[in-house]
């Protein structure tokens, strides 16, 4: 239970869309959203589900909150059947989606978690606590008896999170929770989430297109590409299969002609600057030694890999077989 | 971060021990069945509030029931100068009934205008996933929501009409406080009632996307058959019968006819009955086509 908390095993999920071809013909298209996914995710784990649009992310999440019914295969989450004991798992599940709102469009924010309160049973003393957390974290101190329409986007999404989490979930599911939210929120989002996976031990699937918050909170990634798992496992084994670069980026003394060293390649020349390519599986130690050996070097950097355009390289290869 | 590990007092020193404080929560809350009935209470008081917070709109409404109210005053009493006794009401009584009709029409929603519209977009764009996935049930939410609606509706926008109404008019209002008592029970039935339809009619918006031709045609056979239009008595022959037993007679003809004193004693149980009897086949038809929308339910949208 504790390593397959989220289980699923070749879960389908097949929509019949109905075209209007002519006039009065309609034909019968069968999309298959989700095309047998196998994972699972251990308690507490926070993981990323990535892909491109219409990969198939939101689909499996409305599975695993037991909105949507699978067309085949087997989903459990905490032991539940999802689809079946809707009612039982959503006591033990947050939910966000970024682009809908749990809260009461035309009051104040509080009336929406006094709501929550009542609607999950919250003890009085969690709730208070829990409700003090988020307010301090995600400040929402000065929103609480501001009406959810006047919120901005950013506002609106922290209460939204604050809103999930207030009956303890043991998972949260969370389907771009940064979409539209400037710099700063999303940090805000970003570190909260951190700590709450850290401390209070919450198992997080998020999807997004952001890929920075991969980066700073999942260690691990699962990247769907046609309703099918192309890529699961490290953030860092990403850059492997992608046969992505690092760059090392050296400040010489002066204006010199590109540098010549074995491993690299350089690719821009700017001043007495210079950006060199080389492999992102092997290390920086000997390419710097190098560098430094044959030329006069006043600083250097090491950039990582975008992981974005190794992802956009992965879905570009695989479109294109 | 301590989140809240059941001891709220605890401080920063013990964060790392806030893991366990989760394993706990989780527990109170597996144990913990059915919805409570407190949940609803807090719908229906959000419902009110939701109301509330448009003044304006709330005093142009009341404007227009008034106004409204006004011209079909005196248009009935032109009427029953012509024919007197008409529909079974002598004028103070028909005129009363304008006035009753403009206090109800938005708190027995004869026009429509409460949760379907929501409901319905909430269906069209995928937010009903949201819905769906708490643990509160479908019917009973938005029920309580309209409850709460239907009681703001009644105290901002009828209750001012009504009262202007009776400075201009001579009405039949009675002194009894215990028919007033009887009315406002007739009302809360027919608001059930008007709710159970309009519930039907928004879950429609599952198989059809788009329920608006659903809910205009609902609204225009509401506001004929519940007699705002006319009193239903006032209908010759078999359109007249007809209107009689068709539930939307619950949402003004029959609380107007209590209000009236036109059912006291046994009249006034077999009205209830009436009403309880529509609201009870309605809901429980609603019951089940929500069970059906929600098991082939296709939630739209990413
Ligand atoms: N209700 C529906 N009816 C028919 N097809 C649907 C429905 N919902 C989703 N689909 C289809 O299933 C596929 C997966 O959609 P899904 O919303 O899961 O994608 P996604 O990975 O969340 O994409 P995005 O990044 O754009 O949010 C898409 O091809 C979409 O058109
Ligand atoms: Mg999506």
């Amino acid at each position: 239970m504790e390593s397959d908390f989220i289980a699923l095993d070749g879960v389908e999920k097949v929509f019949d869309v109905r075209r209007r071809t002519g006039r009065l013909r309609r034909e019968k298209t069968r999309v298959r959203a989700v095309d047998g996914i196998s994972f699972t995710v251990p308690r507490g784990e926070m993981v990323g589900y990535i892909g491109p649009n219409g990969a198939g992310k939101s689909t499996t999440i409305k599975m695993l909150t037991g909105i949507l019914t699978p067309s085949g295969g087997r989903v459990r989450v905490a032991g539940i059947d999802p689809a079946r004991e809707r009612t039982r798992l959503a006591r033990h599940i947050g939910v966000v989606f970024g682009q809908r709102t749990t809260l009461w469009w035309d009051l104040p924010l509080r009336d929406s978690y006094r709501l929550m309160h009542r609607m999950y049973r919250i003890p009085d003393d969690r709730f208070k606590a829990n409700m003090a957390r988020c307010v301090e974290q995600l400040d929402l101190g000065e929103l609480l008896d501001v009406p959810v329409r006047q919120l901005s986007l950013g506002q609106r999404m922290r209460g939204d999170i604050a809103a999930a989490l207030l009956h303890d979930p043991e998972v949260l599911y969370l389907d771009e929770p940064t979409i539209g939210l400037d710099v700063i929120s999303k940090a805000k989002v970003r570190d909260f989430l951190r700590d709450l996976n850290a401390e209070r031990g919450t198992t997080v699937l998020l999807t997004t297109h952001d890929l920075t918050d991969i980066e700073q909170l999942c260690k691990r990634v699962m990247v769907i590409d046609h309703g099918r798992l192309v890529y699961d496992g490290a953030l860092a084994g990403l850059h492997e299969v992608g046969e992505s670069e690092r760059t090392l980026v050296v400040d010489l003394e002066r204006e010199l002609p590109p540098v010549e060293v074995a491993g690299a390649r350089v690719l821009k020349v700017e001043g007495p600057r210079q950006w060199l390519a080389f492999p992102a599986s092997v290390s920086a130690a000997p390419l710097v030694a190098a560098v430094a050996q044959r030329y006069p070097l006043v600083d250097l950097s090491v950039r990582e890999p975008d992981i974005e355009a190794v992802i956009a390289k992965m879905y570009a290869d695989r479109s294109a077989l | 971060m301590l989140w809240a590990s059941g001891h709220g007092a605890g401080g920063g020193a013990c964060l790392g021990l806030a893991t366990r404080g989760f394993g706990l929560g989780a527990r109170t809350s597996r144990k913990t069945g059915a919805v409570g009935v407190r949940v609803y209470a807090v719908v229906a008081a959000g419902g009110f509030r939701r109301y509330a917070t448009y003044r304006v709109a709330t005093a142009a409404g009341v404007f227009t029931n008034t106004v409204f109210g006004f011209i079909v005053a005196y248009t009935f009493t032109a009427l029953w100068d012509e024919r007197p006794q008409l529909g079974g009401y002598d004028l103070s009584q028909a005129v009363t009934y304008v006035w009753i009709g403009q206090a109800l029409l938005m708190t027995t929603a004869m026009m429509g205008g409460g949760f379907e519209n929501e409901l319905m977009e909430r269906i069209r764009t995928g937010d009903i996933a949201i819905d769906l996935y708490r643990p509160a049930d479908l019917q009973l939410f938005w029920l309580a929501s309209d409850l709460g609606r239907a009681a703001f509706h009644l105290l901002g926008r009828g209750v001012v009409p009504m009262a202007l109404g009776a400075l201009a008019f001579d009405l039949a209002l009675p002194a009894d406080p215990l028919v007033w008592v009887a009315f406002l029970c007739a009302v809360a039935l027919g608001v059930v009632v008007s709710f159970a339809i309009r519930f039907l009619v928004a879950l429609s918006a599952f198989w059809l996307l788009d329920g608006a031709g659903v809910a205009q045609i609902t609204w225009l056979v509401g506001l004929f058959f519940s007699g705002m239009v006319l009193p239903l008595t006032l209908f010759p022959g078999g359109l007249g019968a007809l209107a009689q037993v068709l539930p939307w007679s619950a949402l003004l003809q029959i609380p107007a006819d209590v209000l009236l004193g036109k059912h006291t004693g046994w009249g006034l149980v077999q009205a209830y009955g009436f009403q309880l009897g529509w609201a009870a086949v309605l809901l429980t038809a609603g019951r089940l086509l929500q069970s059906v929308a929600t098991r082939r339910v296709v939630v739209q949208g990413g």
